[in-house]
């Protein structure tokens, strides 16, 4: 393994920093579409295309439908394909995410989160990403520029591995990270090279040697088996995704696992979150610990799968825990990832749960709201119960 | 035949095999039947041309009839053959039964 490389610092948005991965990659086919907030990344990106800094065929298509299309056709025919997306965009997709995934095509796409419709609006939130949650992707959210970029060079890592091969999405939350600037520290192209490697085709229809059918009708007799194998794969991929996590780190210094706990192992009440808010709930639990509190924080940096042991281990020695949720699931018990969490303590002695909705279509969220919750945690651990509203 | 178990099946529901849409018979979904006539028929290959499934049999040239396993009764083949000629028309497979 090589020591860590020279440390190079630049300034860039989130959005900026997916094209920069993107242009280190160097992708063979990238077939995009452009909607607000994923536009600016695109546009970024379309600029390395014409200046011949990558040798990448950008495909221009005419809807999303088609991005994903294309995306799963030049994947068959044995290309490294990317792309970038968000909420509505992601939304006309839909038939064609699963189709990726049932057919094993390791595309790599950032989606820059967005609300989804209605009202119309631009800003954050995590409906879109959520709503694809059940589609056989990975996801990976971002708390930063910083991670959005070393995400999308891990998700082609995870993506492509041979115990793995399926597509994976890099969520990025829309406005608060796409287009904040940041500083972050970027690899040489060359370590980026080396550490991606040279893809290996899942499927190669351009092989005409060795003809096959691709995307056939499947019925009652093997449906229900070729389901099966994603299943399989899915449960492969915390032990691909947490030794590339490692690998990373070794190679620059900046270690990821499916989950980061945050001053959690002594603490009584933690708060859960995912995405931008993770640097304001640790901010938070910094303020709260200087006061003697303790409390902790749990950032799921893995959605999909979701890392079931790691969540009951950091949460086994919590009184009250705190879920915040920035999406609505419509008539459920819950936001998403409270429901994923209470699951997953489902049989243990677990803690009580509090679940919160909170930044719908961009609404700040501040450290006074996550204080609050911690507040609210008090109560909730003295008296070892919850309510079911959320 | 044993149907193979999920383990044996290739990736991404792919079948390693060109072509294989030939044993997938489709015939039975047919509500119209083409039925052609040969005296009128003047070998034009224009129903061969357009039909999606390949289902107009051809030798050496001229049509020998319409590969029933796999025509779907789309009804291209009436609609593309020339209005002059009117080779083929579209019967309804219930009446064929009846008949049969």
């Amino acid at each position: 393994m090589k020591s860590i490389a020279t440390k190079k610092v630049i300034v860039l948005t989130g959005n900026d920093a997916v094209a920069e991965a993107m242009r280190q990659v160097n992708p063979d086919v990238v077939p995009a579409y452009p909607i607000t907030p994923q536009t600016e990344l695109m546009h970024k990106f379309a600029g390395y295309v014409s200046d011949g800094d990558v040798k990448t065929e950008l495909v221009l298509v005419e809807s999303e439908h088609s991005a994903m299309s294309a995306a799963v056709g030049a994947s068959a025919a044995g290309s490294r394909v990317m792309t970038a997306t968000s909420a509505n965009g992601l939304a006309l997709m839909w038939e064609i995410i699963y189709i990726a995934a049932s057919t094993r095509c390791p595309i790599v796409m950032a989606v820059v989160n967005r609300a989804l419709s209605g009202p119309i609006n631009i800003h954050c939130d995590h409906s879109d990403s959520m709503g694809a949650r059940d589609a056989g992707w990975i996801q990976l959210h971002s708390e930063n520029a910083q991670e959005v970029y070393d995400n999308v060079l891990q998700a082609v890592r995870i993506a492509e591995d041979t115990d793995v091969r399926l597509p994976a999405m890099v969520c990025l939350d829309g406005f608060i990270i796409s287009h904040t600037i940041e500083p972050l520290e970027v690899n040489s192209d060359t370590t980026v090279q080396e550490f991606i490697g040279d893809f290996r085709p899942v499927h190669n229809l351009l092989d005409s040697d060795k003809p096959f059918t691709f995307g056939p009708l499947d019925f009652h007799d093997y449906y229900f088996e070729h389901k099966m194998p994603q299943v399989k794969a899915m449960e492969k991929a915390p032990n691909v995704i947490e030794s590339v996590g490692i690998e990373y780190g070794k190679l620059t210094g900046r270690e990821y696992g499916l989950i980061e706990r945050y001053k959690t192992e002594d603490a009584e009440r933690i708060v859960i979150a995912l995405g931008s808010t993770c640097g304001t709930a640790k901010a938070t639990v910094d303020d709260l610990r200087e006061k003697g509190e303790k409390v902790g924080f749990l950032k799921i940096r893995c959605f999909r799968p979701f890392p079931v042991k790691e969540v009951r281990e950091a949460l086994s020695g919590a009184r009250a825990v705190a879920v915040l949720d920035r999406s609505v699931s419509f008539g459920a018990q819950g936001g998403p990832v409270m429901m994923e969490v209470r699951s997953a303590l489902y049989g243990e002695t677990a803690p009580p749960i509090k679940g919160y909705i909170y930044g719908l279509g961009g609404r700040d969220i501040n450290p006074d709201h996550i204080g609050q919750a911690f507040d609210e945690l008090k109560d909730i651990a003295s008296s070892g119960k919850s309510s079911d509203e959320t | 035949m044993k149907e193979k178990g999920w383990k044996d099946l290739a990736i991404g529901g792919r079948i390693d095999e060109a072509g294989c849409a030939e044993k997938f018979e489709t015939g039975s979904w047919r509500t119209f039947r083409p039925v052609r006539d040969e005296e009128k028929c003047t070998h034009c290959l224009r129903c061969w041309i357009f039909c999606p499934d390949s289902a107009i049999e051809v030798k050496d040239g001229k049509v020998t009839g319409i590969d029933l396993d796999h025509c779907k009764g789309c009804g291209i083949c009436e609609k593309v053959c020339p209005p002059k000629i009117h080779a083929i028309d579209m019967v309804q497979e219930s009446e064929l039964s009846k008949e049969e």
